[in-house]
């Protein structure tokens, strides 16, 4: 039998790879592969609790998630077009050269 | 299902997953990286399916599986020369050492905690029905707020792709 720990664990993984995926990647469009994977880390969760945790409405966590994933397609569709505008601007997408805030 | 199919079928899933998401890490050309997030993304469908999330399931295939990964290979053909080259990641080993220091604390957290949990087998009879429900009743206003944060993401993404000549 599946338990919640174990949901857990593997959610716990799924987040750090994708911290990690986050931060390594010098990419923009790297960096939002390592944020879609924490977040799916946070779905596998939700769910995770939404099948076992003693609670008077379970489905909750189903519906929690249906609402990550929606911000998280709205957050993807901006983010993707921030990179394509950014590349117009500067022939590269590179997050460690994108200093133009800077002065 | 009966339970040992389950339990191997999760395992397996979250192999799968963990796996693919690894080589997201490791593989340096981009394109290869989004084939194997979608590898991920299918797995971590497969564990929602595990845990009686079915309907969770078929948005996650089609949303992260279907929509997402075709925009990130969009943005990675959209943008050439930058899109391919990962070049010499920077800063591996102390970021290695904070994803693992996160992983560990979230780990430990999970399995200290007395958790209330219940098993029931036969949970969610039908979670298609009662997500609509819930969304129709408790959560209404999170709906309808995310109807709007759509409707301004497309608005805002049109608008940021938009060639900088047709400005009025």
């Amino acid at each position: 039998m599946i338990d919640l720990e174990q949901v857990l664990v593997v959610g716990a993984l799924l987040f750090s790879i994708g911290l990690y995926v986050a931060l390594s990647r010098r990419n923009a469009v790297g960096v939002l592969m390592g944020i879609e994977l924490m977040l799916n880390a946070v779905n596998l969760n939700l769910v995770g609790f939404a099948r076992f945790v003693d609670s008077p409405r379970p489905i909750d966590g189903q519906v929690f998630s249906v609402f990550v994933i929606t911000v998280a397609a709205a957050e993807a569709a901006v983010a993707l077009a921030l990179a394509v505008a950014v590349y117009r601007l500067r022939q590269s997408i590179d997050v460690d050269r994108l200093n133009i805030l800077k002065w | 299902m009966d339970d040992a199919a389950v339990v191997v079928a999760f395992w397996l899933l979250a192999l799968l997953t963990l796996g693919s998401a690894l080589m997201v890490a490791m593989v340096r050309d981009l394109v290869h990286a989004v084939l194997f997030l979608i590898l991920s993304f299918v797995g971590v469908a497969g564990l929602y399916i595990t845990l009686s999330a079915d309907f969770v399931a078929v948005v996650q295939v089609l949303i992260y599986a279907g929509a997402i990964s075709v925009l990130m290979i969009f943005a990675i053909l959209l943008t050439p020369r930058s899109g391919r080259d990962n070049a010499a990641v920077s800063y591996k080993a102390p970021i290695s050492v904070v994803a693992g220091l996160v992983g560990a604390v979230i780990v430990f957290v999970a399995l200290k905690t007395d958790w209330a949990t219940v098993q029931e087998d036969d949970r969610f009879p039908s979670t298609a029905a009662a997500i609509g429900d819930a969304l129709l009743d408790p959560f209404v206003l999170p709906f309808e707020v995310a109807s709007v944060l759509l409707v301004v993401a497309m608005v805002g993404a049109i608008i940021l792709v938009r060639p900088p000549e047709e400005e009025a």
